[in-house]
């Protein structure tokens, strides 16, 4: 044996990590539009931990594999420029309203498709949703053990895996066999940066949606299979339609809130050293400090 | 009876903070739904643990004691659990947003095709009607959580496919003795009927557990800082002003997301929830996932540059300023009049 088959799940998410107040709409929710769509980071984690094992055993091959709308086809290709191999976009209208339980059963449909694997890396959790539930639940449709919260690639060849986890208040290094699926940690290495010649190589894949908005690459990418972006739809993963969407997903929104903000009589100070220092006295004065 | 059921976690044989919060949590639901509240405790040497948990109102303990189940290894765990509830068909399963939590319960919710809400803030009983089927649903978990953007609460519910399973992190709820003389009984498990030898493919070779340090949790007084602070570097004054005060310093998440701080002091739904009696926000712009980690702090002032950031509507004191210019005079105010 001379390399490991490995699938790395990513997700596309709007940048929640700095919402600033420019993307602050008037009542008081978040305008998406204006976020940039970005590879989810702890993704990109994964991503690295693969492409350590495919330093170690350069016959590897990495697939990047997501389930989103068509322009997740983006953060294929950026795999593509940081060394994978080759993507897989999963998309389709009847995915929409997918609760975790849903997407994982369409994510783990799509694995039995691709059958052959050794190794599945996912970022811990996804940062619009934090949830950290779509690893774990791939790992049980597919019968295989997990791995969460990896921080660093041990060891591996033929017979196992050795990874170390970051738990909440220490690190335990285990052992196992494969295939397993690990869920990596934020803590694991950084992405490599992407590469010019994987860059050169393969900016110019497409998936077929890509391809019928944009015809002039088509004789191109014909002409190059490594360019096309596989594409699965509800009946390429062969998934049965109640296990989807709404009617698959358990959890439902009953409603959403907006908080109207009550203010309470709150006391406004100037950084002026009169009142700065007006503000401590009083504070030491009701014994809250000192 | 369909009762409500509690993952209980254990280190060293002590159940977790977390699991007695979920216990006393779980006890109110019980009462509401005139139910029973059910424990779950998976280990080794667990001779007298139930002891440590009936005071919580704990009408059954479930215990599966065997040497293998010592430290948690997620398949033989999930296997217990599954069946456990399998058998006993609960309405709603409680664990710990943990590392342990959330490495179980989303395996659980899989392999039992039932919903999972991770991070709940809130959980009450409600009710739910669907127009168009005209169907009524009487006493179903509310399981509230600050979403995504903005200042949105999202109530999320589980009405047909049970159990109703959410994740709570630590001190988000509180920990309440329900009576210390409560009896409930004891149901012992017999491991090798719940496990497999294949559960234990995965092997732990080194563990390095401690205590965590950084104790946010139990401070009186919280310095935190968000992204307004701007560096790792001005994030100095903050400690110091935190050290003079005898406080502790905490941070946003996006403060944690740029590297100003440490994951271990982030404050909100998806860090720690505090109460202290006194909380400075500095350069916090008070998005719904913090506030829901610091709201009940007895007071709040808030250091921040904009007149009309959110987090001022809940303060007691706005200091209209910026950070790196307001802390030092306030350590200097402090110095001069604490004599
Ligand atoms: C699933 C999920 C979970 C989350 N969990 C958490 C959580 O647990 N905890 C958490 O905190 N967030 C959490 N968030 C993120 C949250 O939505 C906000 O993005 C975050 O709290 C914003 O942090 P901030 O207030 O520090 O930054 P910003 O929103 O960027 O605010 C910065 C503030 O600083 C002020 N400012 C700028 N310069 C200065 C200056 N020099 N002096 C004074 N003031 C200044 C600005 O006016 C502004 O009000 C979560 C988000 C998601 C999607």
């Amino acid at each position: 044996m001379n390399g490991f088959k490995i699938v790395v799940l990513a997700k596309q998410v709007p940048d929640t990590r700095n919402v600033g107040k420019d993307a602050m709409k008037e009542d008081g929710t978040v305008n998406r539009a204006v976020l940039p769509a970005i590879f989810n980071p702890e993704d990109l984690n994964a991503l690295e931990l693969a492409l350590q094992v495919k330093d170690k055993y350069p016959e590897s091959v990495i697939t990047v594999l997501t389930m989103g709308p068509p322009r997740a086809a983006e953060i294929i290709r950026e795999g593509l420029y940081r060394g994978a191999n080759n993507g897989i976009l999963i998309t389709d209208r009847k995915f929409a309203g997918s609760d975790t339980l849903a997407t994982s059963y369409a994510i783990s449909q799509a694995i039995k498709k691709i059958k052959d694997y050794d190794l599945i890396f996912a970022g811990r959790q996804a940062i619009d949703g934090d949830t950290a539930q779509v690893g774990p639940q791939v790992a049980e449709k597919l019968k295989i053990p997990q791995i969460t919260y990896a921080e660093e690639l041990k060891e591996i060849n033929k017979d196992k895996i050795i990874i170390k986890r970051r738990l909440e208040r220490g690190v335990e290094t285990v052992s196992c066999q494969m295939p397993v699926l690990i869920t990596v940690h934020s803590s694991a290495d950084d992405c490599r940066p992407r590469h010019a010649k994987f860059l050169m190589k393969y900016k110019h894949a497409r998936t077929n949606s890509e391809l019928e908005e944009n015809n002039e690459l088509k004789d191109l990418i014909n002409n190059r299979e490594y360019l096309k972006i596989t594409e699965w739809n509800v009946v390429d993963i062969e998934a049965d339609i109640t296990y989807l969407g709404l009617s698959g997903s358990p959890t439902k929104v009953k409603n959403i809130e907006n908080i109207v903000l009550q203010s309470k009589e709150a006391k406004n100070l100037e950084s002026t050293d009169q009142d700065l220092e007006s503000f401590i006295i009083e504070l030491i004065e009701n014994h809250t400090i000192g | 009876m369909r009762n409500v059921f509690v993952y209980c976690e254990l280190e060293d044989n002590i159940i977790a903070d977390v699991s007695l919060e979920l216990l006393t949590k779980g006890k109110s639901l019980a009462s509401q739904l005139n139910c029973k509240l059910e424990a779950i405790v998976i280990g080794s040497n667990l001779n007298e643990i139930d002891k440590q948990i009936y005071k919580y109102g704990v009408d059954k303990v479930h215990l599966a004691d065997d040497k293998r189940l010592y430290p948690y290894l997620t398949l033989p765990h999930t296997s217990i659990v599954t069946k456990i509830l399998n058998d006993n068909n609960p309405q709603i399963v409680l664990f710990g947003a943990t590392s342990i939590g959330r490495d179980i319960a989303p395996r659980v919710a899989s392999s039992l095709r039932c919903g999972l809400t991770a991070d709940c803030t809130s959980l009450v009983i409600g009710d739910h009607y669907v127009k168009k089927d005209e169907k009524e649903y009487k006493n179903l978990l509310y399981q509230i959580r600050p979403a995504f953007g903005g200042n949105i609460i999202a109530t999320i519910i589980n009405p047909d496919m049970h159990p109703q399973m959410a994740t709570v992190r630590e001190g988000v709820m509180k920990m309440e003795v329900f009576n210390e003389t409560y009896k409930g009984e004891i149901k012992q498990i017999n491991v090798a009927d719940y496990v497999s030898d294949t559960d234990f493919v995965l092997e732990i070779i080194e563990r390095h557990i401690e205590k965590s340090k950084i104790n946010i949790k139990g401070a009186s007084i919280i310095i935190a800082g968000g992204y307004g602070v701007g560096s790792k570097e001005n994030f100095k004054v903050l400690y110091e002003l935190a050290n003079i005060l005898g406080a502790e310093v905490g941070g946003s998440r996006a403060a944690v997301d740029a590297g100003f701080i440490e994951h271990e002091r982030q404050i909100g739904q998806t860090g720690t929830t505090v109460r202290p009696k006194l909380y400075i926000a500095c350069g916090i712009s008070g998005a719904v996932q913090h506030r829901v980690g610091m709201e009940e702090s007895a007071m709040i002032v808030s250091i921040n540059t904009d007149k009309n950031a959110p987090i001022n509507s809940i303060a007691d004191y706005n200091i209209h300023g910026n950070v790196a210019e307001v802390l030092p005079k306030l350590i200097h105010f402090y110095k001069k009049n604490s004599k």
